[in-house]
């Protein structure tokens, strides 16, 4: 019994402690605000999604942005035979064991863009999904900015809005302190499908980032169930063996 | 060991490494993974298997010896892990080792000149990181080991109640009368624990390897780059309780100074302690409340390693917590020697 309550005592305190992080964590929050992002909409692992975002990203991303650490290879891991790739997303490279390189020379793009477009291979680990959901969402024309682009998420990004012909070009408008993004010329792609359009772009992403991702969840629960029957086992053998101890 | 066969420890290469391992090398991302969390686990055990030393007296005589090689090898986890961390080449691991190596700048410019062998953190530096970390210190860390491990064997293990197994032999076998045997007892309790740890391990590693990015940072995954600090520089985890005392400090080389003191001075503990009974069951009030705010105390400091120093909140906190910090040990000579304990047991009881 009073092992029992010693044991209450110090689930106390670490519950104690747990609501003061709890109470920090959220305080600061309160007091200045802070960017909100919109939830990405994705489905990992859905096939039909991330071969869309492939194509997306071969169409638009990759002419700047390389995935230097994905080869073309891996996408048949997301159902692609390696003829669909190589006739449909290969536009600069012959092997299909190439990484997805892009003829851009870094001082060019330095000199265009004031900083070279960074390599997009784990970009969605660096800013996760919702960042990059946003972000492709919140272009808006800002005639004070070289390219003629602002961002929402990402302040005076150096990064013109590619898609604008998709997306249409979008304003910010209203008062100080309560201004929106309007449509003011509507794209090639209405708000649904365009919310879609990125939503896989984001979808392949985040796959990119880690490919590895659907195997290393599906051996964690095989790891998980082994470690539980390992439990119980030793368990029990310890249990008959210390029965003439106490 | 595994990772090394593959790994290239020059500054142009070391990311591409990394994404190397975890694409391209048959389920490297498993040993990448196992590693990253390997790491932050290997600190929790110690700090846990430490607080226990703290809770039972574990450092009292006659194990002085034992606790100061476990300290020894604490250090040596620390240099181990601070290493090993700069080698992914990632933002943090680069500004995290700015950071660390401009405190022995604050100290001794050329110290910190001769740790770098260049006067930034450079391709010198990874290499000889390098170098360090995969053979130099694990060697030394094997070795302590061993020698913790004689030490104890010579007063044998402390337990919760205090007693001395040694004191009482049978007169004919010497063997302790208080005692059981290693195996099967233990061996077989400790499976019980391994299996639970691995559970444990296994959840970090399959579904969570980042762990919400304390043990695997997001800015991690951009490439080091000299020319861009990023705005909120921490290191990981298992050391933010030190940086958030460094950072209470506003003068440097004072906060430097304290910071080591505030490793440094767990070795002082078996001549701090004046209580007459080693383990926290028989302890009066007194050395309970200052445990459990000290603990407190740690814990928070921690997290407020972590934060943006610039917050309201976390300056001030981290300057309480310290002071509770060190008012644990340098006030104990006079709380432990003050407090009301009860007698504790000289054999097991049932």
């Amino acid at each position: 019994m009073k092992q029992y309550s010693r044991l209450m005592k110090l689930l106390a305190t670490f519950g104690a402690i747990g609501a003061l992080g709890i109470a920090l964590h959220v305080a600061p929050a309160m007091a200045h605000e802070e960017l909100v992002l919109d939830h990405a909409p994705i489905v990992e692992g859905d096939k039909a999604s991330l071969q869309r975002g492939a194509k997306a990203f071969a169409n638009y991303c990759q002419n700047c942005h390389s995935a230097q650490y994905l080869r073309y290879s891996r996408l048949t891991d997301i159902g692609l035979s390696e003829e669909e790739i190589k006739s449909n997303l290969m536009f600069s490279s012959e092997k299909i064991g190439d990484t997805m390189t892009v003829a851009l020379e870094k001082a060019d793009a330095k000199a265009w863009f004031g900083n070279p477009p960074p390599d997009l291979s784990v970009e969605a680990r660096v800013r996760g999904a919702d960042w990059l959901y946003s972000y492709l969402r919140g272009f808006y024309k800002d005639s004070s900015r070289p390219t003629g682009w602002n961002n929402t998420v990402y302040h005076n990004v150096g990064m013109p809005h590619v898609l604008y012909e998709l997306q249409g070009v979008q304003e910010m408008v209203g008062e100080e302190g309560a201004k929106s993004l309007k449509i003011v010329h509507p794209g090639k792609l209405s708000e649904a499908e365009y919310n879609q359009f990125t939503a896989d772009l984001v979808n392949y992403l985040v796959w990119m980032a880690e490919p590895a991702k659907a195997t290393r969840i599906q051996i964690g629960v095989l790891a998980i169930f082994f470690c539980v029957i390992a439990f119980f086992i030793t368990l029990a053998l310890k249990k008959e063996f210390w029965k003439d101890i106490h | 060991m595994l990772l090394t066969v593959s790994d290239k420890p020059d500054a142009r290469v070391a990311v591409a490494w990394v994404e190397y391992v975890m694409r391209d090398v048959n389920d490297g991302w498993l040993i990448r993974y196992m590693h990253s969390t390997g790491a932050s686990m290997f600190f929790v055990v110690v700090y846990l298997h430490m607080c226990r030393g703290l809770m039972y007296g574990s450092y009292r005589k006659p194990r002085e010896l034992v606790w100061i090689i476990g300290m020894a090898i604490y250090l040596c986890l620390m240099g181990e892990a601070f290493m090993g961390y700069l080698l992914p080449w990632g933002q943090m691991s680069y500004w995290g080792a700015q950071v660390i190596i401009s405190l022995f700048d604050a100290i001794s410019p050329p110290l910190a000149l001769w740790i770098r062998g260049d006067f930034v953190v450079s391709d010198a530096t990874l290499n000889r990181f390098f170098a360090f970390h995969v053979i130099a210190l694990p060697l030394v860390l094997v070795g302590l080991v061993l020698v913790h491990i004689i030490a104890l064997h010579e007063v044998g293990s402390n337990n919760p109640d205090g007693v001395e197994i040694k004191k009482h032999k049978d007169p004919v076998t010497h063997k302790p009368l208080d005692g059981i045997n290693f195996h099967p007892y233990y061996t077989l309790k400790d499976l019980v624990g391994v299996s639970v740890f691995l559970g444990i391990f296994s959840a970090v590693v399959f579904f969570a390897p980042e762990m919400g990015g304390y043990f695997l940072e997001a800015n991690n995954f951009i490439p080091a780059d000299p020319m861009k600090t990023p705005p909120h520089i921490a290191p990981v985890w298992y050391f933010t309780p030190f940086y958030a005392i460094l950072r209470a400090i506003p003068q440097k080389q004072l906060g430097v100074i304290a910071m080591g003191a505030a490793v440094l001075i767990f070795l002082a503990l078996p001549w701090l302690d004046r209580g007459l009974v080693k383990s926290i069951r028989y302890r009066g009030t007194l050395y309970k409340t200052a445990f459990g705010m000290f603990i407190t105390a740690f814990l928070i400091l921690g997290y407020m390693g972590t934060q943006d120093p610039n917050l309201w909140y976390v300056n001030p906190t981290s300057q309480v917590c310290t002071v509770i910090y060190f008012a644990f040990f340098l006030l104990m000579p006079i709380y432990t020697r003050l407090d009301k304990s009860r007698q504790a047991p000289d054999r097991v009881t049932s």
